[in-house]
C-alpha cells in the first residue's frame, strides 16, 4: 500500500497529465461530472456520484465513426482514428467500474466494436473507494463491494490521506510513472475505514435488495405480468435513466452534413424513446409500457441470459435520484418481490 | 505511395462500410427496383449466405438493412431488391447506374440449405416483397437441384403489377424440373387469368402435404395466416422457418434496436424456425 498527502494531489493530477490525458470528478456549474484535467479545474474527489457515469471515456455520448466524401459519382471513405493515447480515469466507483464490465460484455464481444476496444486498451482505471454511500445506493444488490474497487488502481480517500494499491500491470505502471510522489503506508486506516463504510451500507435502505427471482427461465413469466401495466404510468419517456445510466448502452448511428463531406456519427439513444424502434412498416413497441418493459426485462433478464448471469445494473442510484417521476429499477424490483409474496 | 504513418490507427470496424457502385436497376413493381451492386474494382463485395442481409446507405440520406435478393451461387454480383417507402428508400429510386452507395454485412444468420433443408421438399410462401429474401434460396436450391426434393413457390402480390421477379418466375423457375410455381392475387384484374384470393386462403386451397418445409415470408399479417393455415394442414412448427424484421442501427447487436427477448434479430436473425419464434415475447 501506497499513499500521497491530500495537498500533494494536484502535483501527482499534473504529473499524470503531463502524459496522459486525465479524466475526473470535475465541479461545472454545480454539476460534478468526469471531464478532462486543468490546473485551473475544480476537482472534486469527494463527490459520490457524478451526475452522468464516466462510460462516456470508453463509450462517448457522441462519436464520429468515419467521414464520406463524395466527388462527381466517386465516394470516399476516411474512418475515424482509434484511440491511441493512453488515458487514467482517476476517481471512478466501484459500482461504475462494474459498469465497464458489462459494457465490455456487449462491446467486446464478436464482432469486437474497435472504437471502443481502443479506448479500453488506452485507458487506466484508477477507483476510489466509497466513504459515505447515500440513500439511493443498492450496489451490494449486484455483489459491489464499494469499500473494495477493483480497477487497475485502487484508491481510499481517508481523512487528508489518498492511499492507493495497484492491482494490475497498467496500474504497476502507472504507480512507477509518479512513485516520487508516493511514500509507503501501512493499511489500518485503510480497513478503519472501510469497517466504517460497511457499517453505513448496511443501515442504507436498497443495499439488501433482493434479486431472487429474476434469474433463471423466468422470461414469459415476468414479461406477461400485469404490473408493468400499473409501474409504467408515471414514465414520461424523457430517457434520463438510461442517459446517466452507465450500463446503458443503446446507440444510433446518423450523419452531419459539414459542408464538406458527411460525418457519419453514433450517439447514445434511448430505448425510452418512441422512434426507437419506428420502421417503415411500423413499431413494434408502440406503447410506453412496451417501453418501459423492455429496459428493465434487458437489464435484468434478457442481458443475463446471454451473460452468465450478470445483470445490466450496477446498483449506483442514478436513475433513482434522476427520474422526474420516480420510477427507477429498485420500484420496479420491489413490486415483483411483493406481488412474488402475496401469492 | 506517401510514406506518412497517419492511416495505421484507423480501424477496420464491422461499422465501417465498403463502396459499392450500381451496375444495373431493374424496375420490377411501380414501387421496387432491383439493385445490381459490384465493388468498383468488379466482382462481389463480400461473399454471403442464402437469407443474410446487409446495410445499404447513401452518406447524408441514410442507413438501413436489407435482404441481399441473389445467391451465392451466383458469382459475380449482389441484388438488393428495395420497396420505396421511406427516405433511404426514395433516394435510392433516384440514383442510376454507375452511382456508388455504401454497403457493409453480411449480417445475420441465413436459411439452413446446407445442413436442415438438405434432403427435404421445399415449400415456400411469400407474399410481395417478402419474396426478395427466398429469392436468394431459390435460386441457390436451383443451382444445387440434387441436394433437395420437390420445390413449390406459392407467391402473392396486391396485384399482378406488384409482383416481383415476374420474367425469372415464368422464365426460369416455372421451367425448371421438379418446380411449381403457384401464383395469386389479392383482386381480380383485367389481363390475369390466374388464381385470385389471399395467399393463407390460396395455401389452403392447394393442399400441400405436409412432407415438406416451409420457408415464409412476407407481411406479418400474411405470416400470421399462413402458419395458422400450415398448423391446421399438419405442419409442425418446426417445419417452418420465417424472418423478422425489426427496426436495425448497428447490425451486429449492440446498438439495441432489434432486441428482442433474449435475441438480437440483426445477429441471431433473421431467420428463426418458428418453434423459436414462440420463445421469444410476442413483441415483433
Amino acid at each position: 500500500m501506497l499513499k500521497i498527502a491530500k495537498t500533494d494531489l494536484p502535483a501527482l493530477f499534473q504529473k499524470i497529465a503531463e502524459t496522459k490525458d486525465l479524466y475526473l470528478p470535475i465541479r461545472v456549474a454545480d454539476q460534478v461530472n468526469f471531464g478532462v484535467y486543468t490546473q485551473d479545474a475544480d476537482v472534486s474527489l469527494e463527490t459520490l456520484k457524478t451526475v452522468k457515469s464516466p462510460k462516456d471515456a470508453f463509450f462517448p455520448q457522441s462519436e464520429t465513426l468515419y467521414t464520406c466524401n463524395k466527388t462527381e459519382n466517386k465516394i470516399s471513405i476516411t474512418p475515424e482514428e482509434l484511440q491511441n493515447k493512453e488515458f487514467v480515469v482517476f476517481g471512478i466507483k466501484g459500482c461504475d467500474v462494474k459498469g465497464i464490465e458489462v459494457l465490455d460484455k456487449v462491446f467486446l464481444s464478436e464482432p469486437v466494436d474497435t472504437f471502443y476496444k481502443a479506448r479500453r486498451d488506452h485507458g487506466i482505471l484508477v477507483a476510489l473507494a466509497c466513504n459515505e454511500p447515500e440513500e439511493s445506493c443498492f450496489c451490494k444488490a449486484f455483489g459491489i463491494d464499494c469499500t473494495d474497487p477493483k480497477a487497475d488502481v485502487a484508491t481510499w480517500l481517508v481523512e487528508d490521506v489518498l492511499y492507493w494499491n495497484p492491482l494490475t500491470e497498467k496500474g504497476s505502471a502507472l504507480t512507477d510513472a509518479v512513485k516520487d510522489l508516493l511514500s509507503d503506508a501501512d493499511d489500518s486506516k485503510v480497513k478503519e475505514q472501510q469497517e466504517k463504510t460497511k457499517a453505513i451500507v448496511e443501515k442504507l435502505p436498497y443495499m439488501n435488495l433482493s434479486l431472487e427471482g429474476w434469474n433463471g427461465d423466468v422470461l414469459t413469466e415476468k414479461f406477461d405480468s400485469p404490473l408493468w401495466e400499473e409501474l409504467y404510468q408515471p414514465c414520461l419517456a424523457c430517457g434520463t435513466c438510461t442517459f446517466v445510466c452507465p450500463t446503458c448502452q443503446c446507440y444510433d448511428i446518423k450523419d452531419y452534413n459539414t459542408g464538406n463531406g458527411v460525418q457519419r456519427y453514433r450517439c447514445w439513444d434511448s430505448c425510452m424513446y418512441s422512434d426507437f424502434t419506428m420502421m417503415a412498416h411500423g413499431n413494434n413497441r408502440n406503447s410506453q409500457m412496451q417501453r418501459f418493459r423492455q429496459r428493465f426485462m434487458h437489464k435484468l433478464v434478457y442481458f443475463p441470459a446471454n451473460n452468465n448471469g450478470m445483470y445490466s445494473c450496477v446498483g449506483c442510484g442514478r436513475c433513482v435520484e434522476k427520474c422526474p417521476a420516480s420510477l427507477n429499477i429498485v420500484k420496479v424490483v420491489k413490486a415483483f418481490q411483493k406481488e412474488g409474496g402475496d401469492k | 505511395m506517401c510514406d506518412c504513418n497517419c492511416h495505421e490507427h484507423y480501424t477496420e470496424d464491422t461499422l465501417i462500410p465498403k463502396i459499392g457502385i450500381i451496375t444495373e436497376i431493374t424496375q420490377q413493381t411501380p414501387d421496387v427496383k432491383t439493385f445490381r451492386v459490384n465493388a468498383p474494382e468488379g466482382g462481389k463485395l463480400f461473399e454471403h449466405l442464402p437469407g443474410q442481409c446487409a446495410m445499404v446507405s447513401v452518406p447524408g440520406v441514410g442507413e438501413a438493412m436489407f435482404s441481399i435478393t441473389s445467391s451465392p451461387t451466383n458469382k459475380e454480383y449482389q441484388e438488393f431488391s428495395i420497396k420505396k417507402c421511406g427516405v433511404l428508400t426514395d433516394y435510392l429510386h433516384t440514383m442510376e447506374v454507375g452511382e456508388e452507395l455504401t454497403v457493409r454485412g453480411p449480417y445475420g444468420n441465413n436459411f439452413p440449405v446446407e445442413t436442415e433443408l438438405k434432403g427435404k421438399n421445399l415449400l415456400f410462401i411469400a407474399g410481395g416483397i417478402g419474396l426478395a429474401p427466398l429469392r436468394s434460396v431459390i435460386n441457390y436450391v436451383i443451382d444445387n437441384r440434387a441436394n433437395y426434393g420437390t420445390v413449390d413457390i406459392l407467391y402473392g402480390s396486391r396485384s399482378m403489377d406488384d409482383l416481383v421477379y415476374l420474367k425469372e418466375i415464368k422464365e426460369v423457375w416455372a421451367k425448371e424440373e421438379g418446380i411449381n410455381v403457384h401464383l395469386t392475387i389479392d383482386r381480380e384484374q383485367e389481363g390475369w387469368d390466374g388464381h385470385v384470393g389471399f395467399v393463407p386462403s390460396f395455401l389452403k386451397e392447394l393442399g400441400f402435404e405436409n412432407n415438406k418445409t416451409a420457408l415464409v415470408c412476407g407481411p406479418p399479417i400474411m405470416i400470421k395466416f399462413v402458419l395458422a393455415a400450415l398448423i391446421e394442414m399438419g405442419f409442425s412448427k418446426e417445419q417452418v422457418y420465417t424472418t423478422l424484421e425489426l427496426r436495425m442501427k448497428c447490425g451486429v447487436g449492440k446498438c439495441g434496436r432489434c432486441n428482442i427477448g433474449s435475441k438480437y434479430v440483426c445477429k441471431d436473425g433473421p431467420v428463426f424456425r418458428c418453434d423459436e419464434i414462440d420463445e421469444l415475447p410476442a413483441e415483433y
